[in-house]
């Protein structure tokens, strides 16, 4: 593996995570329980979406095969895509959304400060554009996780149950693979373990404000980052596909 | 009509660039000072539109009635010393 063939790796996975994010979030369009909440859970969408795009379109120039970020986004199939699974799980309620994406968003707020100091100038150059957005999405979901775990019974069940669900899905967010420390050896990519450190502190500290308990189960979920997915990922796929794969190169 | 769900109304103002004055943009729903200013951010700064935003409470505005109309306004209407329109314009000052 050159160090190209590994950033494509790298910047595919981010890529990736940013546009199954996109995907869900933007399921609550018109759906949000206020019109507020709609725009913001819709910003937050279109937040991701263009950061799938930036990524996207410089894994396609590194892969030198004359790929677009649309080819990327609507020409590959399940075991092609890298994100991981925490991304793709369907929403059982607001209180679902709102934990999952203070779990990834803080990740990714930690995430992208390291890497806005990569040695790789177009990595840090998305990387100081997706900060700013993912600091803003950590701040949002963590006043309402706050507000739901320590609101009314219902909407405190309902938020331990998120956590419950998705807390083994979390360990996957700082898997490695040969890719990551071929790019970290180079000053490119970020130290997980690192970021691990702050994300379990923001968390924790979250989770504690909004009194909720720590899941005891500690089994955890892996394969996104492998292309081994749930079959949540191939419903995604073939909607968001759809376009693309019925008429290839539609133009209107 | 507020019913028992919706969230307290806050009348959101923003400003345009630094030293600025702040302009009324719109009403939003909100539970909490964070909420309100979120939902604010959300709802009126995402053409660009703010550098900075306020919000209040809608039921801290203090509003004039409407039938006080004319004991409060119309005394102005004769008044028309109080304008600065009876100065001559120095030739070429333009920042007046």
């Amino acid at each position: 593996m050159t160090e190209q063939q590994a950033l494509y790796k790298y910047c595919t996975q981010l890529g990736d995570n940013a546009l199954i994010q996109s995907y869900r979030l933007a399921e609550w369009c018109s759906r949000a329980p206020i019109l507020e909440e709609d725009l913001a859970l819709t910003n937050m969408a279109l937040d991701m979406t263009g950061r799938a795009q930036l990524l996207l379109q410089y894994a396609g120039q590194l892969a030198g095969k004359g790929q677009t970020e649309d080819d990327l986004a609507y020409r590959r199939s399940e075991p092609e895509y890298s994100n991981s699974l925490i991304m793709e799980l369907p929403d059982d309620d607001f209180a679902f959304t709102m934990v999952r994406q203070l779990l990834t968003s803080t990740f990714e707020y930690f995430l992208y400060s390291a890497l806005t100091s990569s040695t790789d100038k177009t990595v840090a150059a998305i990387a100081a554009k997706a900060v700013k957005e993912a600091k803003y999405h950590m701040a949002h979901t963590t006043d309402w996780v706050i507000r739901l775990g320590d609101g009314t019974d219902e909407s405190s069940r309902r938020t331990q149950q998120a956590l419950n669900k998705l807390w083994p899905y979390t360990e996957e967010l700082f898997e490695t693979d040969d890719a990551h420390k071929m790019l970290l050896a180079a000053g490119i990519a970020a130290d997980v373990n690192k970021i691990k450190a702050s994300w379990s502190e923001h968390i924790n500290a979250t989770r504690t404000a909004a009194k909720i308990t720590m899941p005891s189960d500690d089994y955890q979920h892996s394969g996104g980052t492998r292309g081994i997915h749930t079959e949540y990922l191939g419903h995604i796929l073939s909607e968001m596909q759809y376009l693309q794969r019925a008429y290839p190169d539609a133009k209107w | 009509m507020a019913t028992e769900t919706e969230f307290p109304k806050w009348e959101v103002f923003t400003q345009i660039k630094p030293g600025a004055n702040y302009i009324h943009a719109g009403m939003i729903h909100a539970t909490d000072k964070e909420m309100a200013l979120q939902n604010a951010r959300d709802t009126y700064t995402r053409r660009g539109e703010g550098t900075s935003i306020w919000v209040v409470p809608s039921h801290a505005i203090v509003a004039s009635n409407p039938d006080d109309k004319e004991m409060f306004f119309d005394p102005a209407n004769d008044k028309i010393y109080r304008l600065p329109t009876f100065y001559v314009m120095p030739e070429g000052a333009k920042a007046i």
